[in-house]
């Protein structure tokens, strides 16, 4: 592996391989120092085109934790429009010896063209691009259910909300798949791609009807603004038909989780006391976050440290 | 002015003959003719001589965006692709939609002197799409304007597009329209389907074309006047077109190059150069404007020349423009995807890229059979060859050719303008 573009991309053996790393990394969460040394001597860029401060402090724990030095740098704005565009970032970047790039973007494809244009010859990590994908968000769900399931195989996985403009659905259902779990994604109609033959999962637009036989729920972010281009009529209606309710959590079966890859917008499509309760694993999410990045940066970039030491 | 003595072509893919081309026009076609002294022979052997291409959909970008395009470069561009005449798209810095910039246009094109150009002036004051244009100063300009278009835009206001159709009956016009509903289209990246979804680029659906389309081809029955579709790309909209010609409504109509043989699947590498308005399609799609083409649905071949600045195509997918550079290529392409698939004959394509072109556009001096008494507006292909399309051998000043890298047959050997070679031995002659 040279990038983490997208889930698509990874074999069951290739994910589960994450996953064990990240298992070991998790446990040095546990210890009293919490750093490996793995990454010396390797430069990490964290690089933003949006905001997200709670993605960007991820990765630069998960670097920090493997001992490599962090740059971020935040640059908001679209090339051409604004400021400097997207190749010239990638030169500077390659000519100060970036070892690799986390990426985020609010272009669908643009940690692709990273990676494929040869501006730039470092690793490039997907954190989140456009409407397209979010691998290491989808990694770290798959961690956090790993840990609570076991196996993921054969275990039914519900992904509720906006699938049409969420990165992280695409990048769930592509990894969740491969690990063997049976997906279905439950969304109103106007919320899901006009076209999903493609996709490899089962879709619904019956949140009920999908909670009885579903062994982790996953609530997606669904933006309030999306009622005024007509996707639904107004956020109670969305709440009343597509939000997860104590009452509506009820018909979980009973070791069942929730999950969400936040930030929440509770009373939205997610109430207070689901969040806040047992069942939920959002916290979680977020220590496992910085396990699943830390494995994601020791394998990309560690393998390509033996290659200069062989060469 | 020199003579020519064209030997030896295969007359629009048919019977061999000489050409001789004296004073401006061709003076005889047949064997064994006479040349006055001084002529210059031309060894066609092998190769097709074509009536001069007419492009009735080009973006020369002059005046505003020369950084990417000008009527020069244009236009030389143009002649190494065989065109003779090119209708010049209304988009420009100021838009064309004043007899004043349709008459600058058209005077650059006489200066520039590789290919004749027609400007096209907008249909709306600024292609804002909400008050008509001067339209009827236009068509009176030195200009002459006959076609009108707000392509890169939809006129999609449905009262404006019936007022628009219902005055150029005035002065014989055709509007031509960019079918687009803009509210289906709000942010679309590429075509809407199974890809889009996968690679979360905003979808544009077959349907934003076909309902424009449709309600086009109803308005234009119901006022009599001349509706042409620029860029038609999907098969309900080749249906619609077939169907409304069956019921013999009025409509012509267009298909590019690009959507004669490229699919949606490019767009899988991010790669902005693959990114063009309307989106490429699928192979369905594809099929059908092949189809389309060749039972005369779709009347013509129009490039939609589109050319952008490297750094317009050099980023990510949604910062970069619509838009491909297509005139060098054009009868390549027409010729792997139409004749080589035994869809047209190269007759056929003299009809789709030349007769009929001109025909929409009105203007007599081009698109006229190979005979004498018309003038010489030819073009010698060598349909044998291969080449390799490299972006840095455009004489266009953009570089942005989906075709890079795909090896397409046939070559421009010669381009006639009115008797005078622009191109020769398949170079610029200066």
């Amino acid at each position: 592996m040279k990038h983490l573009l997208s889930a698509g991309d990874l074999s069951r053996d290739e994910a589960n391989l994450i996953l064990d790393t990240a298992e070991e990394m998790r446990s040095l969460a546990d210890r009293p120092i919490k750093k490996l040394p793995a990454l010396r001597g390797r430069t990490v860029v964290n690089l933003f085109f949006e905001d997200s401060t709670r993605t960007r402090i991820s990765f630069e724990a998960a670097a920090k934790r493997l001992s490599a030095d962090v740059i971020n740098f935040s640059a908001k704005g679209s090339s051409v429009s604004k400021g400097e565009s997207l190749k010239d970032t990638a030169l500077t970047l390659q000519a100060m010896g970036a070892d690799g790039v986390v990426c985020r973007h609010g272009s669908s494809g643009a940690p692709h063209l990273l990676a494929k244009s040869g501006w730039m010859t470092g690793s490039v990590v997907n954190a989140g691009d456009g409407t397209h994908e979010h691998p290491t968000q989808a990694l770290l769900d798959a961690f956090t259910m790993r840990r609570h399931l076991g196996s993921l195989d054969g275990r039914r996985i519900t992904i509720v909300g906006d699938v049409l403009h969420s990165r992280v659905a695409r990048s769930n259902v592509l990894l969740l798949s491969t690990l063997g779990a049976e997906v279905t994604v439950v969304a109103p109609p106007t919320l899901l791609p006009v076209d999903m033959t493609s996709w490899p999962c089962a879709t619904s637009y019956d949140l009920d009807g999908a909670l009885a036989k579903t062994d982790a729920v996953m609530m997606l972010r669904v933006q309030r603004e999306r009622m005024n281009d007509a996707f639904f009529p107004s956020a109670r209606e969305y709440t009343r038909r597509y939000g997860l309710d104590r009452y509506r959590m009820a018909q979980l079966p009973d070791e069942a989780i929730v999950l969400h890859p936040g930030p929440m917008n509770r009373g939205m499509e997610i109430s207070a006391d689901v969040a806040d309760s047992t069942r939920s694993v959002i916290v979680e999410q977020v220590t496992n976050g910085v396990a699943i990045r830390m494995a994601v940066l020791y394998l990309l970039l560690s393998g390509s440290n033996e290659e200069e030491q062989t060469a | 002015m020199s003579s020519y003595l064209i030997t030896g072509a295969s007359i629009v893919g048919g019977e061999v003959a000489d050409l001789l081309i004296d004073n401006g026009e061709i003076v005889a076609v047949g064997t064994d003719l006479a040349a006055p002294e001084g002529t210059t022979t031309v060894d066609a052997q092998g190769l097709i001589a074509l009536p001069g291409l007419v492009d009735l959909h080009t973006h020369l970008r002059e005046p505003g965006r020369e950084d990417a395009e000008t009527v020069l470069t244009g236009t030389r561009a143009a002649a190494k692709g065989g065109f003779t005449a090119v209708f010049a798209m209304a988009n420009t810095d100021p838009v064309a939609d004043t007899a004043g910039v349709v008459e600058q246009v058209w005077r650059l094109g006489r200066d520039a002197g590789y290919a004749d150009v027609y400007p096209i002036g907008a249909v709306t004051v600024g292609r804002k799409g909400t008050q008509l244009a001067e339209l009827g100063a236009m068509a009176d300009s030195a200009a002459r304007v006959r076609v009108f278009s707000d392509d890169g835009d939809c006129v999609w206001d449905a009262a404006l597009m019936r007022r628009a159709l219902e005055y150029v009956k005035a002065f014989d016009g055709v509007i031509a329209q960019h079918a687009q509903e803009p509210r289906l289209t709000q942010g679309a990246q590429m075509n809407e389907g199974a890809l889009s979804g996968v690679l979360g680029l905003t979808g544009w659906p077959s349907v934003a074309e076909e309902a424009i389309i449709a309600r086009d081809i109803l308005l234009n029955a119901h006022v009599g006047s001349k509706l042409h579709i620029c860029h038609l790309s999907t098969r309900g909209s080749v249906e619609i077109v077939r169907a409304a010609k069956r019921r013999g409504l009025e409509v012509t109509a267009e298909v590019t190059p690009h959507h004669l043989l490229l699919t949606e699947d490019l767009a899988a590498s991010y790669n902005p150069v693959y990114k063009v308005n309307p989106p490429l399609r699928t192979k369905d799609d594809v099929e059908a404007v092949r189809e389309g083409l060749a039972d005369g649905t779709i009347d013509i071949v129009a490039t939609d020349h589109a050319p952008h600045p490297v750094e317009d195509k050099d980023c990510e997918w949604s910062a970069a423009a619509f838009g491909m550079t297509g005139l060098e290529t054009a009868l390549s392409v027409v010729q792997h995807s139409m004749i080589d698939t035994k869809l047209l004959t190269w007759a056929d394509v003299a009809d789709r890229m030349s007769y009929r072109p001109a025909s929409i556009g009105q203007i007599s001096e081009h698109g006229r059979p190979l005979e004498a008494g018309v003038p010489a507006n030819v073009v010698l292909y060598d349909p044998r060859v291969e080449r390799t399309v490299v972006p840095e051998e455009s004489v266009s000043l953009s570089r942005n050719t989906p075709f890079e890298g795909m090896t397409l047959p046939g070559k421009v050997v010669a381009t006639f303008l009115r008797g005078t070679p622009v191109v020769l031995d398949g170079e610029l002659t200066r």
